[in-house]
């Protein structure tokens, strides 16, 4: 077999695993989330027009009808167009009254495909949900990794990944500015699952041959990278077949998410390799002989 | 030792029968499974309502409206207890649960204090602070109100719906004041979102003959009175000074409908009182000939007709300016009741059944083309291995879909996509006992153990695995709604599967072939 030094990358991974969560942040305090009405609350409608509208025409009709900010896009084909409404007023009848009066704007031989609308309460809800959700995942893996593995630097390495891999996540949706909404935290939370699935498997080739190898530690780590490398590849590829052809025909509806989902697994299986296993011995985990 | 127990067989061959069994029921639409024989499961995977088209609504029953309902009544109360034992008081009022009193004389507060307790609710609490008495309402008591408001509150809801002929709504309680409903299929969600959120009280008020242009000049209104104003903004009466007193309520009501007053040929709403509401209006109407009746709903006049004679049958008309459909909305609300409180709209989500259809479409495009793609990948890599893995992802979305179908679960198109990703990482289990065999004959051991050694490292790493990708789903259940769940219940179950067909029906498929064909050499590369 021929065996890959990738530990000898470690440094340079590091540096650009280092500047790429700044640069994830830094994105994120400058452009923010593309927050969509699930967390921001207010209504979207998805509406099928039978000829291509004017787009520019359209704002500024809508313009007029609502207080709030109007957000017009094309949505997969130029007859299907998303209109965003941000809600600024906490009072109910206006939000039936606002929906009303958008369909008196349009035409009346629209199909509307998708009406939503999210109160400022329930927005505010989901966001804490959401928040929730990811933190008590995030800790519920660490600890698990942490009781299956002995030794806290394993732990801490899958965790250190993990955060690498959600936080360049969150990078990605500020870069590209797809809506951020639930389906977003589902793409993140899976994310982490298979970050962490790709880590536990070379994990686990690690600790094997801890059991049964007598050499030096990094040469040890290189070692169960290599051997598990195949199948890292390999599982990468088909989920991210399985990814393509959600992408090219599951519909716009998806889009965002498979599209979320498509970067998680370049860069899990990226940190698997060159983040998470050479920090075990950056973390300094000893070999300790057992006298038995 | 690779195992061909003839349990093992038996075993496998039927889950993946039951498998089969399971899966069948989904090949046929509603009214087709109904009429499958009886040897046959009915089961089937529902459709969410972003596929098939419909409306989820989240409702908030303002549960405060009605402690403080109460909380006014109990003043009444406390005032009629005091007039009865001639106890002089002041600085009578409500709290927000609960009233206070300020009893003049400090040597009566005990009297004053036990003739208020004979006339109130018990688990009301009275609380003496010198000459005051500050009555609230128990924990108790405002959490056995609060129930008893929001079942009522679904019940109305759940009778306004029903009555306006949505087919397989479901009205849920969810948390202590919140309700959801799902309305499949339907064509208008803003009508019967009107319909849901209207608290429909209607109440019959005299009118007060000073007009609200003649209270405006005198500048106060006659005693007794309030203003209202007219449901109909486009009307000529703009408002109406009505007097405080309820004459009669929607209570009362027995049966309404929206009908066609032969006289004008307008649509009117009919309706019909009990014998003690019949026994009221006649008695108000006889006392109140010439006077005008207002009706008012949720505080605004829909009608005010004056009385020309007295009407004893116990029935009546509403005409207002109404439409076909307004008359016949306001006869379900008044045959379903009012609420007992306002109820506000949350949270609506509305698909139309063309994106509903379109996403089912995508999803089953994009399932076949994914697996499809993934079958070829493993072939061109593993050869007869591939093969044998292909025929376990066949199994695993069989059985998957077979699970959703027994657990009844609901099908998303965040769980389509589920589905779809499970086949991409379903084949990860597969992977790693390949991978791991090659390990093991690369290092120079026997064909049968290899396998078994691979089967045997490989079990714990998937274990292992698999286990962190369940703690994701499992909080993704817990914190995810609606369309997330299904996400995460189809994500969930696949990895389950995932692991039958990748463990134990790869392996007796592969210990068969070994045992019974016995191959020189496994991979072909």
């Amino acid at each position: 077999m021929r065996i890959i030094n990738f530990y000898k990358y470690r440094i340079t991974a590091f540096i650009f695993s280092f500047f790429l969560i700044l640069f994830s942040i830094f994105l994120f305090i400058k452009d923010n989330l593309n927050l969509g009405i699930d967390f921001k609350g207010g209504i979207l409608i998805e509406a099928n027009f039978t000829t291509p509208p004017n787009l520019s025409n359209l704002r500024e009709k809508l313009t007029g009808v609502s207080t709030g900010n109007v957000e017009i896009q094309e949505f997969g084909s130029p007859e299907n167009i998303l209109i965003r409404i941000e809600k600024n007023s906490e009072k109910k009848e206006e939000q039936t009254a606002l929906i009303n009066n958008i369909k008196n704007e349009l035409p009346s031989e629209i199909d509307y495909r998708r009406i939503e609308f999210v109160g400022p309460k329930v927005g505010k809800e989901l966001q804490i949900m959401g928040i929730k959700a990811v933190l008590f995942s995030l800790i519920a893996m660490f600890s698990y990794i942490w009781f299956r593995f002995s030794g806290w630097q394993f732990g801490l390495g899958a965790l250190v990944a993990l955060f690498h891999d959600v936080l360049s996540t969150i990078g990605f949706f500020s870069l590209t500015q797809i809506e951020f909404n639930l389906a977003s935290i589902a793409a993140i939370l899976t994310i982490a699952g298979y970050s962490i699935n790709d880590t536990v498997v070379v994990f686990d080739r690690i600790r094997e041959n801890l059991a049964k190898k007598e050499s030096p530690f990094s040469e040890l780590l290189n070692l169960s990278i290599n051997q598990t490398l195949s199948r890292t590849l390999m599982t990468s590829l088909t989920t991210l077949l399985a990814l393509l052809a959600l992408y090219i025909f599951g519909g716009e509806v998806v889009r965002g998410f498979v599209s979320a989902m498509m970067w998680g697994v370049l860069v899990g299986t990226y940190s698997s390799i060159f983040i998470a296993s050479p920090l075990i011995a950056l973390l300094g985990f000893k070999i300790i002989k057992q006298d038995q | 030792m690779l195992s061909l127990s003839k349990w093992r067989i038996f075993f496998v061959i039927l889950v993946c029968l039951s498998g089969i069994y399971f899966l069948y029921p989904n090949f046929f639409n509603k009214t087709e499974v109904t009429a499958l024989p009886n040897y046959l499961s009915q089961k089937q995977v529902n459709l969410g309502l972003d596929l098939q088209g419909g409306s989820h609504l989240l409702l908030e029953v303002d549960t405060n409206s009605v402690l403080k309902e109460k909380s006014e009544f109990l003043v009444d109360d406390i005032r009629s207890a005091l007039r009865k034992e001639k106890i002089k008081y002041s600085n009578l009022g409500s709290k927000l649960s609960g009233a206070v009193v300020t009893i003049t004389d400090k040597k009566k507060i005990d009297l004053a204090r036990r003739s208020i307790r004979e006339n109130i609710e018990k688990g009301i609490l009275i609380n003496t602070e010198q000459n005051k008495l500050n009555l609230s309402f128990s924990d108790e008591y405002i959490v056995d109100s609060n129930i008893k408001t929001v079942d009522q509150s679904i019940e109305v809801v759940r009778k306004r719906v029903d009555e306006s002929g949505t087919k397989e709504p479901v009205i849920q309680k969810q948390g202590e004041r919140r309700i959801i409903v799902q309305l499949p299929g339907i064509k208008d969600p803003g009508r019967i979102r009107s319909l849901i959120g209207r608290t429909a009280k209607l109440n019959f008020h005299l009118l007060d003959p000073t007009t609200v242009e003649l209270a405006q000049q005198r500048g106060k209104l006659p005693p007794g009175t309030f203003r209202v104003s007219n449901a109909d903004p486009t009307a000529y009466e703009k408002e109406f000074l009505v007097k405080k007193r309820i004459m009669l309520t929607g209570d009362n009501l027995v049966n309404a409908a929206a009908t066609v007053d032969p006289q004008t040929g307008k649509y009117v709403v009919a309706f019909e009182f009990d014998r003690k509401g019949g026994k009221k209006f006649a008695k108000i109407t006889t006392e109140n000939v010439y006077q005008r009746l207002a009706i008012l709903l949720d505080n605004k006049v829909i009608s005010a007709p004056q009385i020309r004679e007295p009407i004893t049958g116990g029935q009546g008309n509403i005409s207002g300016n109404f439409s076909p459909e307004t008359a016949n909305d306001l006869a379900v609300l008044l045959r379903a009741g009012s609420l007992p409180a306002p109820i506000e709209v949350l949270e609506e989500r509305t698909v139309g059944p063309s994106l509903g259809l379109d996403s089912i479409e995508a999803g089953k495009k994009a399932l076949v083309v994914g697996f499809v793609l993934i079958i070829v990948f493993m072939v061109i890599r593993y050869r007869i291995f591939g093969l044998i893995a292909d025929f376990a992802i066949i199994f695993n979305i069989i059985l998957l879909v077979s699970l959703l179908s027994l657990i009844e679960a609901t099908l998303t198109m965040p769980g389509i996509a589920g589905i779809v990703l499970t086949v991409g990482m379903a084949v990860d289990a597969n992977v790693l006992v390949f991978e791991r065999i090659k390990e093991e004959l690369r290092s120079g051991r026997s064909i049968m153990n290899s396998i078994d050694l691979g089967y045997k490292f490989a079990l714990k790493t998937i274990l292992d695995a698999n286990f962190t990708t369940l703690i994701a789903a499992l909080l993704l259940y817990n914190y995810g709604s609606g369309p997330i769940k299904g996400f995460a219940v189809t994500l969930s179950v696949g990895i389950i599967t995932s692991m039958f067909t990748a463990l134990i029906l790869t392996k007796l498929i592969v210990s068969l072939w070994v045992v019974k064909l016995k191959p020189s050499r496994l991979f072909l590369n």
